[in-house]
């Protein structure tokens, strides 16, 4: 097939563009939560191990399989897998690369759509002498979830979604270097600006100074108070490993797509190691240095244990500003929701390209029709998350895109690129043009140390146990009383635990159930539509005479 | 704060800023291409 040429403009532009794409909410919002939620410092030290065993040699093995599959014209993960291996399912495999990036970008959109509308309202003074309950109800009106009604129509949340939506495509349709690289070179820049700003703001905040009755250095301590014997709790462990691999956006396939437009004989070894630091950078020096002292500053430890997750972000950070005066407030609600939008958006770009390549790529569509298709079909699936929302349709996109889907798609990966492509021709690709030498016992971490880690967090999400509590649900298990299953555990999910009344209609009424259910099947009937255009792909490719 | 949070959080910060502004010095420093 004909070898696309569309390049990047500059290696910072890429690297920033990498680091973007892994930079998100979740920097801001859930690595803080998780922190707390495992107990603080007790999560630090497995969280950096993981990066260091999971985290780093999944970047390479992802920007290495990209710019492999770049050689042979292919910018998506299923062509990018079937040159890796001899059977011709592996292409199968790349599914999960398109349908994790379009599925997660039809919330994710939404979600920075909510930070855009926060920044306006910041500007404005929405939240000007409202309390705390107050802002919080508005979250809810925003979001249409008041009454508790099956089918949330929220005209303002939907106005700057489509706005959101149409920036998105509007990037994307003008290339590389020209709209996503762009965005990154000042989205980045800005982001890091406003978190240095918060951070330092956070950090300096005193008893007794601007409304705090707290110290926020409390929630620093909180957060790095460091807990040896939490290493030996494998809820922990799992809790850490799963935040490296979101927060480094692995198994997506989007990383793969950006790597693919790098030449076969430029660096991936210092571009990859850039980005995934930089990452680091911005989420536990920075992320870990805004919400978690500030509200400790204002709320104290046990609301903040207590009620720690992503609504704080929205829900609480506006009223907490209020304490800081009008002008301020505005200021600080500007910086925080900017930043958030910033994270946002470079990341859901990411999303994007790999579903505009593979158009690109197999059905020979231009950029433009290419973006506006990713555009319609991100706004349909999303139109579902808003309509449905209160219904749970949105956590149900989180879980199964957002979650399972991509630890599902790192352990084939990683299983391919080891075991089938074969390690050693794996670190020749990883270290062609290398600017730096990476130490030789990565290859073994490669081959064997990954896909056991990725083994365990995919067994661990399947049968995770009630609360997290591993000893218990052993004991329970050898004293005969069976596995005690978390509702959120894999199988959990499947079979709706935690539900007394599994019916999808009471009374003639629609029931959550009946969403949760739906919403599956739409994911499904996307992930089974994927698979039959990739069909036709190759089909079509087999069809034209060489 | 207490000593022991305090060496904790001081040495992941350092560990992260000294990778973080290492390759990122060395990436501007660096041309990509290589002919």
């Amino acid at each position: 097939m004909s070898v696309q040429r569309e390049r990047w403009g500059s290696r910072v532009g890429l690297v920033l563009a990498m680091a973007g794409n892994a930079v998100g909410l979740g920097n801001f919002l859930r690595f803080p939560a998780q922190a707390v939620e495992n107990g603080g410092g007790a999560f630090i030290i497995p969280y950096l191990v993981s990066f260091v065993l999971m985290g780093i040699p999944l970047l390479w093995v992802e920007w290495a399989i990209g710019r492999h599959g770049g050689k042979y014209g292919y910018h998506s993960a299923p062509g990018m897998l079937d040159v890796m291996g001899k059977s011709r399912l592996w292409k199968y495999v790349g599914v999960f690369g398109i349908f994790t990036n379009l599925t997660v970008a039809a919330y994710y959109c939404y979600l920075e759509s909510w930070t855009l509308a926060y920044v306006w309202h910041s500007l404005i003074g929405s939240f000007e002498g409202k309390t705390a309950e107050e802002v919080s109800n508005f979250f809810h009106h925003y979001v249409d979830t008041v009454d508790g009604s099956f089918f949330n129509f929220p005209h303002e949340a939907l106005f700057f979604f489509l706005v959101t939506l149409g920036l998105n495509v509007w990037i994307l349709s003008r290339g590389l270097s020209k709209g996503i690289e762009i965005a990154a070179k000042i989205g980045m820049p800005l982001l890091i600006l406003f978190a240095f700003f918060l951070a330092i703001r956070a950090l300096t905040l005193e008893a007794g100074e601007l409304g705090a009755v707290n110290d926020a250095i409390i929630g620093l301590n909180f957060l790095w108070e460091p807990q040896f014997d939490s290493l030996t709790n494998p809820k922990v462990w799992l809790a850490a490993a799963g935040q490296i691999f979101f927060t480094l956006s692995l198994g997506m396939g989007s990383i793969h797509c950006y790597a693919a437009y790098v030449r076969e004989r430029d660096d991936i070894a210092l571009n990859a190691a850039s980005a995934g630091w930089t990452n680091e950078f911005v989420e536990v020096l920075l992320g870990g240095s805004i919400v978690i002292p500030i509200a400790v500053g204002y709320l104290g430890l046990d609301w903040v244990i207590g009620n720690v997750g992503l609504a704080m972000g929205f829900q609480t950070m506006p009223t907490l500003f209020q304490n800081w005066g009008p002008f301020f407030a505005a200021l600080a609600g500007l910086a925080w929701f900017g930043l958030l939008f910033f994270a946002g958006i470079t990341s859901s770009l990411a999303m994007g390209q790999p579903v505009i390549a593979f158009f690109q790529d197999h059905f020979k569509f231009d950029r433009t029709k290419s973006a506006r298709v990713f555009g319609v079909t991100c706004l349909i699936l999303s139109l579902w998350c808003i309509f449905f929302y209160g219904y749970g349709a949105f956590a149900e996109f989180d879980y199964w895109s957002g979650t399972f889907a991509l630890v599902a798609f790192a352990l084939f990966e990683s299983i391919v690129f080891a075991w089938v492509f074969g390690i050693d021709k794996g670190w020749e690709e990883i270290n062609r043009g290398a600017d730096i030498k990476i130490p030789h016992f990565f290859k073994y971490v490669i081959k064997y140390v990954t896909p056991v880690f990725l083994v365990a967090i995919f067994v661990g999400s399947f049968v995770s146990p009630l609360h997290g509590d591993w000893t218990g649900a052993f004991q329970s298990l050898l004293s005969g009383n069976g596995w005690p299953l978390d509702p959120g555990s894999i199988i959990g999910k499947v079979f709706h635990l935690g539900f007394d009344d599994t019916r999808w209609f009471i009374d003639g009424n629609p029931t959550r159930i009946f969403i949760i259910d739906a919403t599956r099947i739409l994911l499904l009937g996307t992930f089974l539509a994927i698979a039959w255009l990739i069909r036709i792909a190759w089909k079509r490719k087999e069809q034209v005479p060489a | 704060m207490s000593t022991s949070a305090l060496v904790t959080m001081l040495f992941a910060w350092t560990i992260i800023a000294f990778f973080t502004i290492r390759f990122f010095l060395k990436v501007l420093k660096t041309p990509q291409e290589k002919e």
